[in-house]
């Protein structure tokens, strides 16, 4: 995966030791022509629009090297250049979806050349518009349910300073309380999302489930992450159900809740089917 | 961050231009989200696929995560 292929001679874009990094697909119009000519992609490179099957896809020129299969994975072992290359990529989705449909790729989609990009489009055309017209007009929401027993057990009383059998007592009758306070939030945290869920039910067209959040990108988050979804909504009901999904943890103690959002429709643009069977596949 | 969020809800807004987005949504929604293209002569199904998946395990090691069934 060391070579950088050219581009076939005559078709524009990707030069020599260039690959095709691919953000998001929409309809081919003035919308992401003009939005091409004034953002930036990944490192800065312009971006360019990608026409075929009167569909257009938004695209920029990487390295061959750094974009290789094995390029990429070196180059995300570095936290600061994955978070680049997510935030850039966001970056076009984000403003693409501001102005028009768009069906954001996956992190890290890159084709051999521009021209590949465009039978790409040609060839999936179909199921590209489907799921264009599915999603349009639609907004994602994000919905995490956190449990969080430390208010509680903050307000618990401090373990007595005395010494003896009376502070040994003390001290277990605390540490008990403290379980209590946990179990009860991680019950109340799960007890509320799955009321979140009925609630975004009755207003979403389709909800995903993400794996609740851990590990050290999600520490600056107090508390455990027990519920981690995504709403697909109707536009014009977004900020109702913010509203409402925001309320549902308001007198709830040791659970919070955190709406983000609205994003480009990313959980639910996975149904574009590889035309093999073959490959692990979005579920 | 820990003041804004105690008995209710973080994040209320995230507009364009408001509070930075946090990494790990993005990336939530860049490696389980996201249409997989797949197709091109050269670079076969396999090797795209392979760069996801590939990907998100780096992506797992560098941030603590336990392993899970992305």
């Amino acid at each position: 995966m060391s070579t950088g292929p050219n581009a076939p001679a005559g078709f524009p874009g990707a030069g020599v030791g260039e690959m095709t990094y691919v953000y998001a697909v929409g309809h081919e119009g003035p919308a992401l022509d003009g939005l091409a000519a004034r953002l930036p992609g990944v490192d800065g490179r312009p971006l360019r629009p990608v026409g075929g099957g009167g569909l257009c896809a938004l695209v920029s020129a990487v390295p061959a090297d750094t974009f290789s299969e094995r390029g990429l994975t070196a180059q995300m072992e570095d936290l600061d250049r994955l978070e680049a290359v997510a935030r850039a990529h966001h970056a076009v989705v984000d403003a693409a979806f501001a102005e028009t449909s768009v069906l954001p790729m996956r992190l890290a989609t890159v084709y051999l050349d521009d021209a590949r990009v465009a039978d790409m489009l040609v060839r999936q055309c179909s199921e590209f518009r489907e799921l264009l017209g599915r999603l349009e007009g639609h907004v994602e929401l994000g919905m995490k349910v956190y449990a969080d027993p430390r208010p509680a057990a903050a307000s618990a009383p401090a373990t007595p300073a005395s010494a003896g059998a009376g502070a040994g007592r003390a001290y277990l009758r605390q540490r008990q309380a403290q379980q209590r306070d946990s179990q009860d939030a991680y019950r109340s945290a799960s007890d509320l999302a799955a009321r979140a869920a009925r609630l975004a039910d009755g207003v979403a067209a389709s909800r995903a489930v993400h794996r609740p959040q851990q590990g050290r990108l999600a520490a600056s988050r107090p508390g455990v992450n027990v519920a981690n979804e995504a709403y697909l909504v109707p536009r014009e009901h977004t900020e109702q159900l913010r509203r409402e999904l925001s309320a549902l943890a308001e007198d709830v103690p040791g659970v919070f809740v955190e709406v983000t959002g609205p994003w480009a429709p990313y959980s639910f643009a996975t149904a574009v089917t590889a035309e093999s069977a073959g490959g692990g596949g979005p579920r | 961050m820990s003041t804004d969020i105690i008995g209710g809800v973080l994040g209320e807004t995230e507009p364009r231009g408001g509070p930075p987005i946090a990494l790990i949504d993005i990336l939530d929604r860049l490696l389980n989200g996201g249409a997989v293209l797949t197709g091109d002569l050269v670079l076969s199904i396999a090797d795209v696929d392979l760069v996801h998946i590939n990907l998100r395990a780096v992506i797992r090691s560098i941030t603590g995560e336990e392993p899970a069934p992305w």
